[in-house]
């Protein structure tokens, strides 16, 4: 603890921006790299390996995919923490967490979506199945987008911080039993036809970039949202900046005129 | 309690509150559905179920947004912030004056439209008790959505989009029900306890997102 100022001791401490700012700022490039150097082995393994006997060359997709959907997941648990760092502990940047991890999880279930798409139209012969996965990765969408519709909504951004908070942890709750009935829904109505990717029968071979790339995602999320956050936090600043600005120069005319 | 009960109800039932816009939106959409599909009458009794449980989710997603919006506007709500009893059991009755007002007069229209849509009489009877027992936990869940955008003025739209993905479930197993009852291999009490377990859930959960949702769009 040589510099009292910007160390951390607590997880508390983390609440000031400026501080999370000067850490955030140096584990930037590190983070950034171990992303760069976890792409580029993992692309290498996905590209070199031995394409299914039966999928042939389609299979590499996967590597793209999974990991995708594994994020998509990942990135509404962040922001459930966040939600309730902002409700209970009411950490101010737990709400800038919540708010800027949003978007970067709306996109990665698109790209979840959409490649998965494409992988099955070689497949299973068709863009879209109303596969009980399929569904519930859908309607996970639908929720991130109407988290950024809410958060859009509202000027002042900690009233908008505690409502998608309060929402965040609704579809929290209720994201489980969405799969749930969507499983239910799905078995009824049609046979459990799709079988995507044999589960542990997974061979080795498919295993090793697949967990590359997994990791490879999960630091470019983290990365990406701590480049969000700082770009929130500056944000904010500018527009405190701005108002006390104009408030002042508001105040200026009138004192110079007496 | 009971005087906001009451209160509620006589407010939505008189004029300007609109109860009975929901019911006449619900058959409207059943009434369209038809023109869609053709008049095929096997059909239409085959999705019958269906389409009355997706007229009702979507009448009562109609007036959600006036839930809290109307005592916000004329300063009632912020009576009920300050009052003694405990602000989840003032949404909770809003919600069931809510529901009173505008999910049981879709209950008891249902009958009627099932009849347009040449549904046997077990199929009639299951269609109207899911609903009965379904309608209450859209209205619950709504009303976090209502409240979360309560502060909003163009709220309305927003409400259906954040509570429609919510509602799946409860949509899901009231038809599922409904054709459960119907076909016989299939047991009607697995996916109506679940619609029930699912009902008393959103019971809790809703009132007391709504009440955190209140509370944050005061201070």
């Amino acid at each position: 603890m040589s510099e009292p100022s910007l160390a951390i001791r607590k997880f508390t401490d983390l609440a000031n921006p400026t501080r999370f700012l000067a850490l955030s700022g140096s584990l930037l490039p590190w983070l950034a790299a171990a992303t760069a150097v976890a792409f580029a082995v993992g692309l290498y393994l996905s590209f070199t390996t031995v394409g299914d006997y039966q999928q042939g060359e389609t299979v590499r997709i996967m590597y793209i995919h999974v990991p995708a959907a594994w994020l998509a997941m990942m990135c509404y648990s962040v922001m459930a923490i966040s939600a309730l760092g902002t409700l209970v502990w009411r950490h101010p940047l737990a709400d800038v967490s919540a708010r800027t991890a949003a978007p970067i999880g709306a996109s990665f279930t698109f790209i979840a979506l959409v490649t998965g798409s494409l992988w099955g139209k070689p497949m299973w012969g068709t863009w879209w199945v109303w596969d009980a996965r399929l569904t519930s990765v859908f309607v996970l969408f639908l929720m991130y987008l109407g988290l950024i519709a809410l958060n859009r909504a509202m000027d002042d951004p900690t009233r908008a911080a505690k409502a998608s908070a309060i929402l965040i942890l609704v579809g929290f709750v209720n994201i489980p039993i969405i799969k749930f009935s969507v499983e239910w829904w799905n078995t009824l109505h049609q046979p459990a036809s799709v079988i995507r990717l044999d589960g542990p029968t997974i061979d080795p071979e498919f295993l090793r970039p697949l967990l590359v790339m997994a990791v490879a995602f999960t630091l470019l999320f983290f990365t990406l949202h701590i480049l969000a956050m700082r770009n929130e936090i500056l944000r904010r600043r500018i527009a405190t900046l701005r108002r006390l600005a104009a408030r002042n120069a508001g105040r200026e005319p009138m004192e110079g005129r007496r | 309690m009971t005087a906001l009960l009451l209160r509620d109800l006589k407010l939505s039932v008189r004029a300007g509150g609109g109860a009975m816009i929901g019911v006449l939106f619900f058959m409207t959409v059943v009434a369209v559905i038809p023109f869609g599909v053709g008049p095929d009458l096997n059909l239409l009794a085959r999705i019958g179920p269906a389409i009355l449980w997706i007229g009702a989710l979507l009448a009562s997603l109609l007036g959600l947004d006036r839930l809290f919006q109307a005592e916000r506007e004329d300063g009632s709500l912020d009576l009920m912030l300050m009052q003694d009893t405990p602000l989840v059991l003032t949404v909770l009755t809003k919600c069931l004056a809510h529901w009173i007002a505008t999910g049981l007069p879709l209950v008891i229209a249902s009958p009627l439209l099932s009849l347009f849509m040449n549904m046997e009489v077990p199929a009639i009877g299951a269609t109207a008790l899911t609903l009965l027992v379904g309608t209450p936990a859209i209205t619950f869940i709504g009303a976090a959505g209502a409240a979360i955008a309560v502060a909003l003025p163009r709220g309305g739209l927003l409400v259906s989009i954040l509570v429609l993905p919510l509602a799946i479930p409860v949509l899901i197993f009231g038809v599922s029900a409904v054709y459960a009852a119907v076909q016989d291999p299939a047991p009607f009490l697995p996916p109506f306890m679940i619609l029930t377990a699912l009902t008393l859930t959103f019971a809790v959960i809703g009132p007391v997102a709504a009440a955190a949702a209140l509370r944050a769009s005061t201070d």
